[in-house]
Parts: structure tokens; C-alpha cells; sequence
């Protein structure tokens, strides 16, 4: 039987991880992509498109994220499509988060207040330049550190697709600690490299806050 | 003929009738003050003129052309008419300078050196020629007052509507804002001013009206309406010492 020195285990955890962060990346880019096209959809005039992000919204922030993966999986298994772990985690991921960044965002928008509308419309300026020019760019200001913040939760998020096989940290460690027989030295050092990926996030969100505040 | 005409003008918030009726006629350079007690309707009035409010019943025209609903029209009258709020309402993300060019540049098409030098022209109008490059949060109340009476005067409105422009200042700050709006009646702008300063409106106004329950209860040169109140409301009001 092989035996699995600290380094073993620490090496192959690091080399898994890549996975999670790449996972988190595609997850996060995605759905700010996707976000953004609801945001649109919720904050603007029109009633049927605002409804549908609304749902949207609903649907995906009402069931746990594994539903959403196991959904992902199977579910386009079972009609014949074959998907990797990889593309249904990145699916399920993004559909995830887009619907968690465009309340985020939405509430960054609804924060500016009524004024600042009043004050654009008095000087003529119609929806799309109201919006342009003086809305959007203090709602992304308000936006940046919750997004961020966020943006921790993506990471954590990912651990959940090791359930559907794919093999990222969480993964990683399940079948080190099954082969090794340490479980708590693998998941301590899992449990460690989440963090070294988290924390830096957080405190970047947290000064940001502090500097955006500041120069409000 | 009357630049702004008034007439019928009805408007309820709910079950509350807040105008209920009011007919007014405001010549071209004219300036008029309305007063009243909190909830006489004043606000509502002048926020109905420009379009901020929706009208339920009665006409408002402006040089002529007839307040319409759709947005085109909005914008059309909102370029004649400009608007200063109580709380200035400055965009906080751009500086004195961008304030007032920004829809110089987006509404009227102005080219960038263009609106800039207007700009200038217009800060400088309001004494602040220096504070181009300042953001909002960096000058005190009085200072954004006058930089959004420059916003809106770089759109070369007909007539300005000052919605209490000096009701969130502080009272060492009162009288620089009361300047520039007394400069811009000398030169012939025509203002339409919801005030509480009872001693300004007696010596700029041409007409004061006193606005009671929703409705036009006076209406008269500033001498009749402040020395010889005819109603007893009105009377009362100016024996408060407002």
C-alpha cells in the first residue's frame, strides 16, 4: 500500500484546487455576463421582461444550488444530452450567481435616490442618458464591494460540485482522505486553502468599501 | 401673452386633493413668488409645471405649446422650463464643471469644447467660476445651490422654477444663493419661486400668490399682498411672520 507523505497530500490538493479557482472564474465572469442582461431586464420600463428576471430570480435564489447541479447532471442525462461534471458545474454555477449579482445589482441602482432622477429629467435628459450618465455609474460605485464580497460565496460554491464528480478541492480531498486514511490532515488543509482563497476577496471587498465611501 | 399658462389645473395624490383648480398666468420675465403654508399645494404646483408630477385634470402651456404626456413632449417642455431643487440634487459623481455640462452635451448635442466654455460662462455667472473642478461634496450648500442654478441656465431655459432653493442651507449661506436668483430677475429671467423668504419675495417679486387648501386664495403685487391682505387666512399667514 502507498503510503501519502504531508507533501503528497499538500501537492495534490494545490493541483486540484486549480480547478475550483478556474471553476469560480468561469462561474463569477458568466454570470455577471448573464446578470447583466437581467439587470437590464429588471430595472427597465417594460413589464413582461422585468417580470421573466424577476422569476428568474425566484426560481434560482428558492432552490438549493445542489438541486440546481444534480439538475444540471442528471437531468440532461436523462434527455439524452451528455454532459460533462465540468460544463454541467460551470452551467449550474452561472445560472447560480447571475441570480444573486443582479439583486445585488439591482439594489445598487434602486439606491440612488429619487433626486438625481428628478434632477436629470428637469434637465431634459430622457431614460437611456438618465440611466448612462448619471444612475449607472453611482450604482457600479455602490456595486463593487458587494460584488466582491460575493464573490466568496462563488468560491465556497464550488466545493458543492464534487458531488456530481467533479474533481475540484473538495473532490480532491474526499478521495486523498479515502486513500490516505487522514482525514483530518486532508480536510484541515482543504479547509486552509479555501481560506487563502477567500480572505484575500474579503478584505479586498472590505477596502474597497472603506475607499469608495470615502470618496463619496 | 402669458409664457406659462395655468388653467384648471386639478391633482390628487390618493384620495387627497392637493390642487383643486388653479388658474395662473406668468408674462415673460416676470418673477413670482408663491407662498403658503406646508401642504397648500406650492410644491406640487411647480413640480405639475415641468412635468415631475402627472396632471389629472386642467392645461399648462408653455410659450404656447400644450404640456403633453408622452416623453418626447416631456423633454420638449423641460428644455423651456428648468428646475432647481430644495436638496440642489447635484450629480455627486461629476464635478461643478461636468454638472453643468453633462446634458448641454447629451440632450443638446453640444460639442465638448463648446458646453465646456458655456460652462464656464455659467459658473462664472454664479461666482464660482473657480470651483470648475470641484466634486459637489468638496463645496459647501450655497456653493451646489448656485452650481445647479448654473445646470440649469446652461440649457437657455424660458423660465426657471426654484422649488425652495434656499430651505436646506444654512442661514450664513441664504444670502449668496438669494444673489444670484435676484441677478437673474434684474437681467429678465422668469421665475417661478416656492419661498419662505418673505422678505426677498416683497422686494424681487412682481406678484406673490397665496396658495391655501389647493387653491390661487391671493394673488397680487407684493406691497397689497404683505400690507393689505384681504382674507383672513392670508392674513393670518403674514402675522406669523413668515
Amino acid at each position: 500500500m502507498t503510503q501519502f507523505t504531508f507533501v503528497d497530500i499538500l501537492t495534490n490538493l494545490l493541483w486540484a484546487s486549480r480547478w475550483t479557482v478556474l471553476l469560480s472564474l468561469a462561474a463569477f465572469a458568466g454570470g455577471g455576463l448573464l446578470a447583466l442582461g437581467l439587470l437590464f431586464a429588471a430595472i427597465g420600463r417594460a413589464r413582461w421582461p422585468g417580470r421573466l428576471a424577476r422569476l428568474y430570480v425566484e426560481i434560482f435564489q428558492g432552490t438549493p444550488l445542489l438541486m440546481q447541479l444534480f439538475l444540471a447532471f442528471f437531468g440532461l442525462g436523462l434527455l439524452g444530452i451528455d454532459v460533462s461534471p465540468w460544463l454541467a458545474a460551470c452551467a449550474a454555477l452561472i445560472l447560480w450567481s447571475a441570480a444573486f449579482l443582479v439583486e445585488i445589482w439591482r439594489g445598487c441602482v434602486m439606491a440612488i435616490g429619487r433626486g438625481q432622477w428628478e434632477a436629470s429629467a428637469a434637465l431634459g435628459m430622457g431614460y437611456a442618458a438618465q440611466m448612462r450618465h448619471v444612475v449607472l455609474p453611482q450604482a457600479l460605485r455602490l456595486a463593487v464591494p458587494p460584488t466582491v464580497g460575493f464573490s466568496v460565496q462563488v468560491v465556497k460554491g464550488t466545493a458543492l460540485t464534487s458531488i456530481i464528480g467533479f474533481l475540484e478541492l473538495t473532490k480532491a480531498g474526499t478521495v486523498l482522505s479515502n486513500a490516505s486514511f487522514q482525514p483530518f490532515t486532508v480536510f484541515g488543509l482543504v479547509a486552509l486553502i479555501y481560506f487563502a482563497l477567500c480572505f484575500p476577496l474579503s478584505v479586498g471587498a472590505r477596502r474597497l468599501e472603506r475607499k469608495l465611501n470615502v470618496a463619496h | 401673452m402669458s409664457l406659462i399658462e395655468i388653467a384648471g389645473l386639478h391633482k390628487s395624490f390618493g384620495s387627497t386633493e392637493v390642487l383643486r383648480g388653479i388658474d395662473l398666468a406668468v408674462a415673460s420675465g416676470e418673477v413670482v413668488a408663491i407662498i403658503g403654508r406646508s401642504g397648500s399645494g406650492k410644491s406640487t404646483l411647480l413640480r405639475c409645471i415641468n412635468g415631475l408630477e402627472s396632471v389629472d385634470a386642467g392645461d399648462i402651456t408653455v410659450a404656447g405649446e400644450a404640456l403633453g404626456t408622452g416623453e418626447a413632449r416631456l423633454r420638449a417642455l423641460r428644455l423651456k422650463v428648468g428646475m432647481i431643487f430644495q436638496q440642489f440634487n447635484l450629480f455627486p459623481h461629476k464635478t461643478a464643471g461636468q454638472n453643468v455640462m453633462l446634458a448641454r452635451q447629451v440632450v443638446r448635442g453640444s460639442p465638448r469644447a463648446e458646453a465646456e466654455a458655456l460652462a464656464r460662462r455659467m459658473l462664472d455667472r454664479v461666482g464660482l467660476g473657480a470651483k470648475f473642478d470641484a466634486y459637489p461634496a468638496q463645496l459647501s450648500g450655497g456653493q451646489q445651490q448656485r452650481v445647479a442654478i448654473a445646470r440649469a441656465l446652461a440649457m437657455e431655459p424660458l423660465a426657471l422654477l426654484c422649488d425652495e432653493v434656499t430651505s436646506a442651507l444654512d442661514p450664513e449661506l441664504v444670502g449668496e444663493v438669494l444673489g444670484v436668483v435676484r441677478e437673474l430677475a434684474a437681467e429678465g429671467m422668469t421665475l417661478i419661486m416656492v419661498t419662505h423668504e418673505m422678505a426677498f419675495a416683497r422686494e424681487v417679486c412682481d406678484r406673490v400668490v397665496f396658495m391655501h387648501e389647493g387653491r390661487v386664495h391671493e394673488i397680487g403685487p407684493p406691497a397689497e399682498i404683505f400690507a393689505e391682505p384681504r382674507t383672513p387666512e392670508l392674513r393670518a399667514f403674514v402675522a406669523r411672520g413668515h
